[in-house]
Parts: structure tokens; C-alpha cells; sequence
């Protein structure tokens, strides 16, 4: 195993303040330099990526009179993946008066993630959650409201309070309608320049410092040089490295992994997230695979028929013969348990030959109990257009029948590592939202990623930014005729050119396709040893392949669809191959990361904090070199780590 | 099954475009007709053909990228429902389908069915929004809302923003886009003060575009997949005459 890494110093966060732990957000604020009004028009800032994290970002420092730069390669910043989200944000507001705070939020997120995510920024994000909330409100964000007027929460997996706040099904959709529609406000306003279908191909890098980027105009296929004093990069998660995942088609890691070559480490890559309520894959031609909220499980039971292979319709399999295993196996969560243990207890399940539906992978989602107990309006109005949804792409109705459900990748954890400030290990390049790796730890709990893209985008990144706006500007003379940004722009002209010039026999989606597959048996819910060895080595025969076989159609100097998914499929292949020795390295389970050498008698997963109570920041040392371990001890003074029980 | 479909072929803008037939088989009924493009453009690409260039991106009926009219329907034959959610289950073994992009004069075409929708983002720009800066928002509870009007806005927020209401409309207009949006900020006491100046602001721009005026026709709301309402845009003009007896001109 030696030979697939080395190891590097350990990585320390600098900017992570010390003290009492609710006041370390404000003793950083304060210590952060400013910079006055008047001269704000002066710095320049790039932010990569338009969602939840960009788009808010974007707003407020445009609003802040910063001049900023947005790309995305939609064409539009509302359609950014976080639209897609559907069940919730978190936020301790304590509306229920439920016992819920800013601690037991933080403990909570702590705990879900499996001890593997930093203190001091989780407890931030509990601190800011309730502005959010705010901030949303009065930006018109239609949330969920009781009939007096209040707004309305609802409980989520993994914790014990009602403190999710929801716009029926498309909470995703109205938070980031919220964001977008303060970004459009400034674009008019002239503080924010939007380049949509723009792809981000390089980071420029210059005596140490991000300075810019190297982007693709994707219409007319023009390559541009965009300089400014920082780069903010908020593009996403790398989810669709399994080709099927509930990732939106275009989502891709090229722009992080872009930086990540160019000195940025790469946190916990391994740590993705499989969602338990996923729709199952039909047949082979499948594209992608849709999520339905977990918010489902709130009033949804969860089954499989006791007998094995059982093909009868569930309506006519009795009580008595149907095993309602998540109530079963743990009493106290029920149905509500965390993502990955209803992931995991789903696949049990079906591995052990009590799935249904199209090959077994499938366990029933039913909601007859609660269509009996709520009445089928109450259930409409909660769920409706999730029911709509089964119902069209299953061609069943759900009210009728139950749902059938499994677990496919939603989520990563992993990501530019980050200090306090969001800012990575290369100077001037700051990562938000689901790019960084910071605050879930191993494991996401519901309804909390849509929290952090907005902490991170409206309240954390805009004051943590300044600091380093204040201190390090971009010195005048360089523009885009600086040699690092002509060496950049003419790597994104080779490699565009190399792709071009395969002129191989297969199309890069059968790459992706068979890419994806390797990752989901190996590095999927459940890992070992010899898979992931086996993975590593089937990763870089298929990678060879590859760059000699694959067919890129048309040119360079043109909208050309097959050449925007080569580029992201190629660096899909490095990171892939980083995710399988990230996984191999970590002997322990942990959060959604199950090892098969590391259980406990009961079949659970078994952390091994001794060990492992770490961040692991990979650096990149080359393409023929393998990268190279820093690990960052992570310290709990607040909580104590105990195995994770919801029995 | 198998499937004859004449799509709409443009190189870029400029060229001169031009429908061409294509055959696809192995077509199984819960495919999604994204998903029979993919099927065509490997096929495409095995013969060392330009596939073909559409949009989509989510492929859940959300992100609202993806849309072609489809036999001369926007999103195609079922209601409510997304080109990426629209199913095969719906057409017929040996079905012909024509499948071409939005056609409006706001909305060029870019390259064989993807066009340039970025008039619905200046639209919004123009004052599609509530002002809250960040940091000055009051505490969420302070402002109560009605349960109906939450309902009324949460229904008219629902707007994906897919162009299919304009692409149907034989006007080219974008009323039922803009009426979402006014009735959606102007239902929440939050979008009070700016609901006079959002309401001719928007109205302004949306012509400015070069998108067409409302006659009442109603194929907007037939093929929307959001499901948003007609009357919404006759909140507009309600607004826009209310703002304009107010004396609010541009």
C-alpha cells in the first residue's frame, strides 16, 4: 500500500481561533482586517459556480461593493444542482420549543458526521443558522407557514427536534430562487458580471497566489484569461464520478481537481454520501438516478416481505409477514435513523434476498399507515409533488402502492481542504458549500447541506474574505499577458487538443459509465482492502484506455457537448483513483465509509478514533508521483466521541 | 421498440438549420426522452457523426434546462411534466416525432436544439426580487403570512423558468413567466414596497426583450410543467395599472 502514497507533515488550520467556542466566529471577525466602502469597487473577486454557495456569495459581496464575477456553465445561475434539493434546511431556532439549540445542533451535526468534521466550524454554522432562516424570509422565500402566520418545521433523520423548514418538496428550488434573484439584483446594479455557459478549466497561479482562472466560453468555444485579487470557488460536489448518481448531469469536479493539481489539498475524497430514498434503476440505459426527499420517512414505514424473493403485491403481503427492520433493529430513530444506516440496512436487506422489484434492489416505502392515520389531503399537502414524481417516472401510484426505494449516491463530504477562513492550502483561493470538506465530517445529516452553502456564502465567506482582500491585492502589473496566465490558457489548449485528437472508437459516456460501476462495487456503501485495491488497478487500465480510445467529436471552436464531458470525465478518472486510496487508508468504518474489516460483533459500523481521528489533506505531486498524506488531528473539547448508537 | 425522430439540425446561429430523420431503437417504455437523445447521440457518435446538441441538466424535473417541442407540443404530450420526465410509456412502437427547439424571436438558437433563454434572467434583474440586504433581514417569525397567501406564492414560486410558456405561445410572449414572479414576490407582505416598481420594471423589460403581448390564448398554462396558473397573469395586469394610476412610471 506504501507505494500508492507517502507521507507529508502534518496540516494545521492557522486561522482556527482558540477560547470559549461560542465566541471564536465573533473573535475572528473582529480580528479580520476591512476595507472601507469606498474602496470595495477596487478589489476583484472571481466566484466559480452559482448555487446556493456562489449565488449567495455573489449577492453579498456585489452588495458589499465588491466587483465580482460570477461563471457557471448553466445557462442560467438559478439552475444551479441545489435547486434540486427538496426536504429541508436546518436552523436552531428553537420555534418548537423543543429543547433544540445552537449546541444541540452543533452536537448533532458533530455526531452525524461521525467525529470526523472541526468543532469551531460546525459551531458557526449553528450560530449563523438562524440568520439564514431570516435572511431567506425576507428575501420572500415561500416557506412552509402554519395558519397564524408562523413558519412551520418539520423533524428530519438523525435528530430528535423539529427544526426543518421547508417549501413543500422544493426547498433547493426556493432558497436558491432567493439567492439568485439578489445576485440578478446586483448584476443590473453593474457590481456583479454574470458569464453563464462558461466552464472553468485552470486556475491561474501566480509567485504562489490564485489570481485567476482560464475559463471556455461553452457557445463559441473562446478560451479567456479573468484575473482579480481572489477566486472563490463554490462549484459543487463530485457525486457524478459514479456516473449514476442523483447529481445533476453536469455536475463534475474538473474545476476543483483543476485546482487541487495546482496545490490545493484534497480533503477526505472517500467520504460520500449515500442517500437512502432514492428511486431504483430501471434498466441499463439509465442516465441518472432521483432522489425523493427523506423527508419521507417522517410518515413513511419502511419494509420488505419476511420471505425471501417474495413477488407478491405488497398490498396482499400480511402484517405478520412483513419485517419493518428499521423499527426493529433500532427502536428509538426508527425509520428516522441517519442516512447511512438506513443505506446500509437497505442493502443488508437486499443482499440478503429480501428486496423487490427489478433485480431485488428495492425495499418498500409505504405510507398506508399514514394515509389511514393523516387522510390523504394532509399527506398531499406534505408530499404531494414527491408522490407526483414517483408516479411519473415508475408509471405507479403511491397512494395506491407502496413506494419502492434504494440507496444511491447523493452527496460528498469530501473536498478542498479549508482552514477557519474557507481558505484552501494555495493562497487566495477560498472554497464554500459542498466544494470544502469542512463541516460534515464523514457523514451529512438531512437538511443541513443547503444550511451550510448559505452560512458559507452570505454570512462566513464575505467577512473571512476581506481579511485577505485587505492585505493581498493583485499587484497592477499583472494582467493576462503574466506568463502563468499564458501557460494556463496553453494547458487548457493542449489538453483540449489532446482530447480532440484521440479520435478513438469509444464515447466518453461508456468510459464514464464503466468508471462508475468500479467506483460503486469498491468504494460505494460497503468497502475492503482487496477492492479497492483491485479498483485502483482497474481505474488506471480504464484511464490508459481512455486517453487512446475515446471518441471526441467535432472541435474545440464550437458548442461541442462531447467535449465539455471528455474534460470532466478525464479528471474524473484521476480523482477517482485518489477517492479508492483515500478509502484504502482509512481501516476504519466511519460515517458512510464502511469497512468490512472494521465492524463490530453486531454487523455496525466501528470507528477507530485512536487512529484515525483525523482530516486527510492528499497533495497532488505529479502525474507519475503518488500523492502525498497530511493529516489534520481533529481536537473535541466539547463533545466526547462515543460510538454512534440510534438503537 | 423502435422510434423515427426528425430533429431540428442548426450548426450555430448563423447557419441556416433543417430537420433530420433519424432512427433509434432499443427503446424501452421507462426511458425518459432525454435518455432516448442519449441512445441516438451514441449512436451518432459510433458513425462519427455531430451528435445532437440539447440542453438538460438535473434530469428531475426541476432545473428546468431541458425542453424541445416535441410533435409541435412544448415538453411533448403529457401535462406537468418536464421533457426529462416524460417517459416513453407515453409514445408508440414505430412512432415518428418531430423534435424541435423553443422557437421565439427572444429566444435565438444557439446550436440544433439549444437556444439562449437569458431574456427570463434580465427580466428578473429588472426587479424580480425583494430587497434584503444581507445582515438587515428582521427575525423570521417577526413578519406572519397568511396561510392562503404563502399558498398563492409558494404556487406562483413554483416557475422553473423553462421558456415552455413562451415557446407555445403563438405571441412569443413571456406573461406567464412574468406573471409568476410578480404574483410570487407581490403575495408576501415582504414585497410590498417594491411591488409597483417590480410590477412596471419587469413589465418594461419583458417587452424591451422583444417577447410578444398577451391575448388570453392560454397555451402558456396548457403546456406549463409547473402547473402556474393563467390568472397569474392577470395579477400583472392588475399590478402594472394599480403602479401605473400610482404614478409609478419608469
Amino acid at each position: 500500500m506504501s507505494a500508492l502514497f507517502t507521507v507529508g507533515d502534518p496540516v494545521v488550520d492557522t486561522q482556527a481561533p482558540d477560547g470559549p467556542i461560542q465566541g471564536r466566529w465573533d473573535a475572528r471577525r473582529f480580528e479580520a482586517s476591512l476595507i472601507s466602502p469606498a474602496n470595495r469597487r477596487r478589489r476583484f473577486v472571481i466566484v466559480v459556480g452559482s448555487g446556493l454557495a456562489g449565488g449567495s456569495a455573489g449577492a453579498t459581496l456585489g452588495e458589499a461593493g465588491y466587483r465580482v464575477e460570477v461563471f457557471c456553465y448553466q445557462d442560467s445561475p438559478r439552475r444551479a444542482h441545489s435547486i434540486a434539493a427538496q426536504g429541508g434546511i436546518n436552523a436552531a431556532k428553537d420555534y418548537r420549543n423543543d429543547g433544540d439549540s445552537i449546541r444541540r445542533l452543533y452536537y448533532d451535526t458533530v455526531k452525524g458526521g461521525d467525529y470526523r468534521a472541526r468543532e469551531s466550524n460546525v459551531y458557526r454554522l449553528a450560530q449563523v443558522s438562524e440568520a439564514i432562516i431570516d435572511q431567506a424570509v425576507a428575501q420572500g422565500v415561500p416557506f412552509a407557514r402554519e395558519y397564524g402566520g408562523l413558519l412551520s418545521t418539520r423533524s428530519f433523520g438523525g435528530v430528535q427536534v423539529s427544526r426543518t423548514f421547508y417549501a413543500r418538496g422544493q426547498t433547493g428550488q426556493q432558497l436558491l430562487l432567493g439567492a439568485y434573484q439578489a445576485l440578478e439584483r446586483q448584476i443590473e446594479a453593474g457590481t456583479v458580471a454574470m458569464h453563464t455557459r462558461h466552464e472553468m478549466l485552470e486556475v491561474i497561479v501566480i509567485e504562489g497566489r490564485a489570481r485567476g482562472i482560464v475559463v471556455r466560453d461553452m457557445v463559441t468555444g473562446e478560451i479567456e484569461t479573468h484575473l482579480a485579487d481572489a477566486v472563490v470557488l463554490a462549484s459543487g460536489g463530485y457525486g457524478n464520478v459514479f456516473h449514476l448518481s442523483t447529481n445533476a448531469m453536469g455536475c463534475n469536479v474538473t474545476a476543483t481537481w483543476r485546482a487541487h493539481r495546482k496545490g490545493a489539498l484534497f480533503a477526505n475524497p472517500c467520504f460520500t454520501q449515500i442517500h437512502p430514498t432514492c428511486i431504483p434503476v430501471s434498466g441499463e440505459h439509465q442516465s441518472k438516478l432521483t432522489l425523493m426527499s427523506e423527508s419521507l420517512r417522517n410518515d413513511g414505514r419502511i419494509w420488505v416481505p419476511v420471505q425471501k424473493e417474495d413477488a407478491r403485491d405488497p398490498r396482499e403481503i400480511p402484517e405478520s409477514e412483513r419485517d419493518y427492520y428499521l423499527e426493529r433493529q433500532y427502536p428509538a430513530f426508527g425509520n428516522l435513523v441517519p442516512r447511512d444506516v438506513a443505506s446500509r440496512a437497505a442493502k443488508n436487506q437486499c443482499d440478503a434476498g429480501h428486496g423487490v422489484g427489478p433485480g431485488g434492489r428495492g425495499v418498500y416505502l409505504d405510507f398506508a399507515d399514514a394515509l389511514d392515520r393523516l387522510g390523504r389531503r394532509t399527506v398531499e399537502d406534505r408530499y404531494g409533488n414527491l408522490f407526483d414524481m414517483y408516479q411519473k417516472i415508475t408509471g405507479e401510484d403511491p397512494y395506491q402502492v407502496p413506494m419502492r426505494i434504494y440507496p444511491a449516491i447523493h452527496y460528498t463530504m469530501g473536498g478542498l481542504w479549508v482552514d477557519y477562513d474557507l481558505q484552501s492550502s494555495l493562497p487566495g483561493l477560498f472554497v464554500i458549500g459542498e466544494a470544502n470538506f469542512s463541516d460534515h465530517g464523514a457523514n451529512r445529516l438531512g437538511a443541513s447541506a443547503l444550511m451550510q452553502g448559505l452560512a458559507d456564502g452570505y454570512f462566513v465567506l464575505p467577512n473571512t474574505l476581506t481579511d485577505y482582500l485587505a492585505s493581498h491585492p493583485l499587484p497592477p502589473e499583472i494582467d493576462a499577458t503574466h506568463p502563468e496566465a499564458q501557460r494556463a490558457v496553453e494547458d487548457v489548449r493542449a489538453r483540449i487538443d489532446a482530447l480532440l485528437a484521440i479520435k478513438g472508437s469509444r464515447s466518453v459516456d461508456s468510459f464514464h459509465r464503466e468508471l462508475g460501476a468500479i467506483l460503486w462495487e469498491h468504494c460505494g456503501m460497503e468497502r475492503s482492502a482487496e477492492g479497492l485495491q483491485r479498483a485502483i488497478t482497474q481505474i488506471r487500465a480504464l484511464r490508459e484506455e481512455y486517453w487512446s480510445d475515446v471518441r471526441v467529436t467535432g472541435t474545440g471552436a464550437e458548442l461541442n457537448q462531447t467535449l465539455e464531458r471528455a474534460g470532466r470525465v478525464a479528471d474524473f478518472f484521476e480523482l477517482a483513483e485518489l477517492m479508492c486510496i483515500d478509502a484504502l487508508h482509512r481501516e476504519e468504518s466511519c460515517g458512510a465509509h464502511f469497512r468490512t474489516e472494521s465492524q463490530t460483533e453486531g454487523g455496525e459500523a466501528r470507528r477507530i478514533d485512536e487512529d484515525f481521528t483525523y482530516v486527510a489533506a492528499w497533495e497532488f505531486t505529479g502525474d507519475d508521483s503518488p500523492p502525498r498524506l497530511h493529516r489534520e488531528h481533529l481536537e473535541f473539547e466539547h463533545v466526547e466521541l462515543t460510538q454512534r448508537s440510534y438503537t | 421498440m423502435r422510434l423515427t425522430l426528425n430533429i431540428w439540425r442548426q450548426a450555430h446561429s448563423e447557419a441556416t438549420g433543417r430537420m433530420v430523420p433519424y432512427r433509434v431503437g432499443d427503446i424501452s417504455p421507462e426511458m425518459s426522452f432525454l435518455e432516448v437523445l442519449d441512445v441516438l447521440n451514441e449512436q451518432l457518435t459510433a458513425e462519427g457523426e455531430d451528435p445532437v446538441a440539447f440542453d438538460h441538466d438535473c434530469r428531475e424535473g426541476i432545473c428546468g434546462m431541458c425542453g424541445v417541442v416535441i410533435d409541435g407540443i412544448a415538453h411533448g404530450p403529457e401535462s406537468l411534466t418536464t421533457t426529462c420526465q416524460l417517459h416513453m410509456r407515453h409514445f408508440e412502437n414505430e412512432q415518428e416525432i418531430d423534435v424541435e427547439p423553443w422557437r421565439a424571436g427572444a429566444f435565438p438558437v444557439l446550436k440544433d436544439l439549444v437556444v439562449d433563454r437569458s431574456a427570463l434572467d434580465r427580466i428578473v434583474a429588472s426587479g424580480g426580487f425583494i430587497t434584503a440586504q444581507t445582515g438587515a433581514a428582521p427575525e423570521a417569525n417577526s413578519t406572519p403570512v397568511a396561510r392562503e397567501d404563502a399558498d398563492r406564492a409558494f404556487d406562483a414560486a413554483a416557475c422553473i423558468s423553462c421558456g415552455a410558456c413562451v415557446a407555445a405561445c403563438p405571441n412569443g410572449s413571456a406573461s406567464l413567466f412574468l406573471g409568476a414572479k410578480i404574483t410570487h414576490l407581490g403575495s408576501l407582505p415582504q414585497g410590498q414596497p417594491e411591488r409597483d416598481s417590480r410590477a412596471v420594471a419587469m413589465s418594461e423589460q419583458h417587452d424591451a426583450e422583444g417577447f410578444g403581448g398577451c391575448t388570453q390564448i392560454g397555451e402558456c398554462t396548457a403546456v406549463c410543467p409547473a402547473g402556474i396558473p393563467l390568472d397569474m397573469i392577470s395579477q400583472t395586469s392588475s399590478d402594472v395599472l394599480g403602479a401605473l394610476s400610482r404614478g409609478h412610471f419608469s
